[in-house]
């Protein structure tokens, strides 16, 4: 037996409240992430990620509330990311009680507090959050064909996405979120060519992110190389439950808790 | 119950997980404290360098030995149980351990590394930790570096330790019972149903 392929929901979690549609039944308050961790954790998520788009650096106090209601009352592993600019940030999230925190622009900004944060708090919690797409049309080609974005995908940097999730290897992460800005929103399912070309290049684990839409596109991310799979609107529209991606991924052979 | 503050790690974590299993925790570093709780949990997160260092600047060496040289219960979680044995090497450094089991913490040899996610564990039958966990039972790890070999030579003056394997790339320790002093490489805090029923096992066997 080998270590499971992890199935992870992923909240956008806006001054404490879950956004985007919660389609969940038997819920007090859908809003509500803690109670939300609860239903997915009792459903078999065997990992939450909370995307953190509070856009006021003032009304973060509330992020590092729920981050701390969940971890005590949830008890499989929490990823917080969104807005981490610094070390103090990411020392902030572990002590509320994430296992976790994935950086984003900022190390698109300074490469350096990857590195800041591995040796401070070790490589197994600093995960590199990766907005990729194919560069566009009359855009700066990047070896890959596929660049670094940021602002959801909306502003292009330049940067190959490839190179950039092995600059992170490098730098001491301990984990790659890779997200497929093409994929995103799309449920025509992963990015596989995105996932293969960086599976070559890192040998942290890499999470497949953006483009789920049916059971069916899990299993070919694991083959394209994804040691975890993360999907955020399927689950909480209710079109997938993680069961149903999980008895999928066994079917295709692939272990699962 | 004491779990020992030493800087390293999602205490927290800990801490809610013993309590939901019916534990009265402290998380603390005073001595007395750590030397007279009916049982001592030992987390650790990051380096073996690191945490040694951590667990020495409050003499928690020594609160280990005396708690196990008096028979009172000691579990080491993470790199908790990872700094029980003689040494560590990484990165070419090597950190001397506490010593409470001859063996080398090195890096694994994977594909994939660090090991994260839920992996099985072969356990012996007699295990005490995992009583009432079959083997499809999966647990949280997150770590690089693991004991690759138990070293201990077999003994007929006692009662050999309890070691429970699992594999990823190649076998290493998931777990080791030895009288008072348990041990884990996985985190049974993070491990859902599975981790409680584990603290659950400790609190009520092992510390009684």
């Amino acid at each position: 037996m080998a270590v499971a392929v992890r199935v992870i929901p992923c909240l956008d979690v806006d001054r404490g409240r879950v956004v985007k549609g919660v389609n969940f039944t038997n819920l007090v308050d859908a809003g509500d992430p803690v109670e939300l961790a609860h239903a997915y954790d009792a459903e078999g998520a065997d990992e939450l990620t909370f995307l953190d788009v509070t856009a006021s650096s003032s009304d973060r106090e509330t992020t590092y509330d729920v981050v701390r209601r969940t971890a005590e009352q949830v008890f499989i592993p929490l990823t917080v990311g969104g807005g981490v600019r610094g070390v103090d940030d990411v020392d902030r999230l572990l002590r509320a009680g994430a296992d976790k925190v994935s950086i984003n622009t900022a190390a698109i900004a300074r490469p350096e507090l990857l590195g800041e944060a591995s040796r401070r708090f070790g490589a197994q919690c600093v995960v590199l959050s990766v907005d990729a797409r194919r560069v566009a049309e009359g855009g700066q080609p990047t070896p890959s064909g596929f660049e670094v974005t940021t602002h959801g995908g909306r502003r292009g940097t330049g940067i190959d996405a490839v190179e950039w999730a092995a600059r992170g290897q490098e730098l001491g992460v301990g984990e790659i979120l890779l997200n497929s800005m093409d994929a995103d929103g799309t449920r025509a399912g992963f990015d596989l060519e995105l996932i293969r070309l960086v599976r070559k290049v890192v040998d942290v684990p890499l999470i497949a992110s953006g483009g789920a839409g049916t059971v069916e596109h899990f299993a070919p991310a694991v083959d394209a190389g994804a040691d975890a799979v993360l999907a955020a609107s399927v689950f909480h529209f209710g079109t997938l439950r993680i069961g149903e991606v999980k008895d999928s991924l066994r079917a295709a052979g692939v272990e699962i808790r | 119950m004491v779990i020992l503050d030493y800087g390293s790690g999602n205490l927290r974590s800990a801490e809610r997980a013993l309590q939901r299993v019916g534990a009265d925790v402290e998380v603390t570093a005073d001595h007395r404290a750590a030397l007279n709780a009916d049982g001592l949990a030992v987390p650790g997160v990051g380096a073996f360098a690191a945490c040694m260092a951590g667990l020495r600047a409050v003499g928690g060496e020594r609160i280990i030995g005396k708690r196990l040289a008096g028979g009172r219960p000691v579990l080491g979680i993470c790199v908790g149980m990872q700094v029980l044995f003689e040494r560590g090497v990484e990165h070419g450094v090597e950190e001397t351990g506490c010593g409470e089991w001859p063996g080398t913490v090195e890096r694994l040899r994977a594909d994939v590394l660090p090991h994260m996610g839920w992996n099985t564990v072969r356990a012996p039958a007699e295990s005490r930790l995992f009583a009432g966990l079959g083997p499809d039972t999966r647990f949280y790890f997150v770590h690089s570096f693991a004991v690759r070999r138990w070293e201990m030579p077999p003994s007929d003056m006692f009662q050999p330790p309890l070691v429970t394997w699992a594999h990823h790339g190649e076998d290493f320790v998931a777990a080791v019972e030895n009288g008072p002093l348990a041990a884990t490489q996985f985190h049974p805090e993070k491990s859902g149903d599975a981790g409680a029923t584990l603290l659950e096992n400790w609190l009520k066997d092992v510390v009684g």
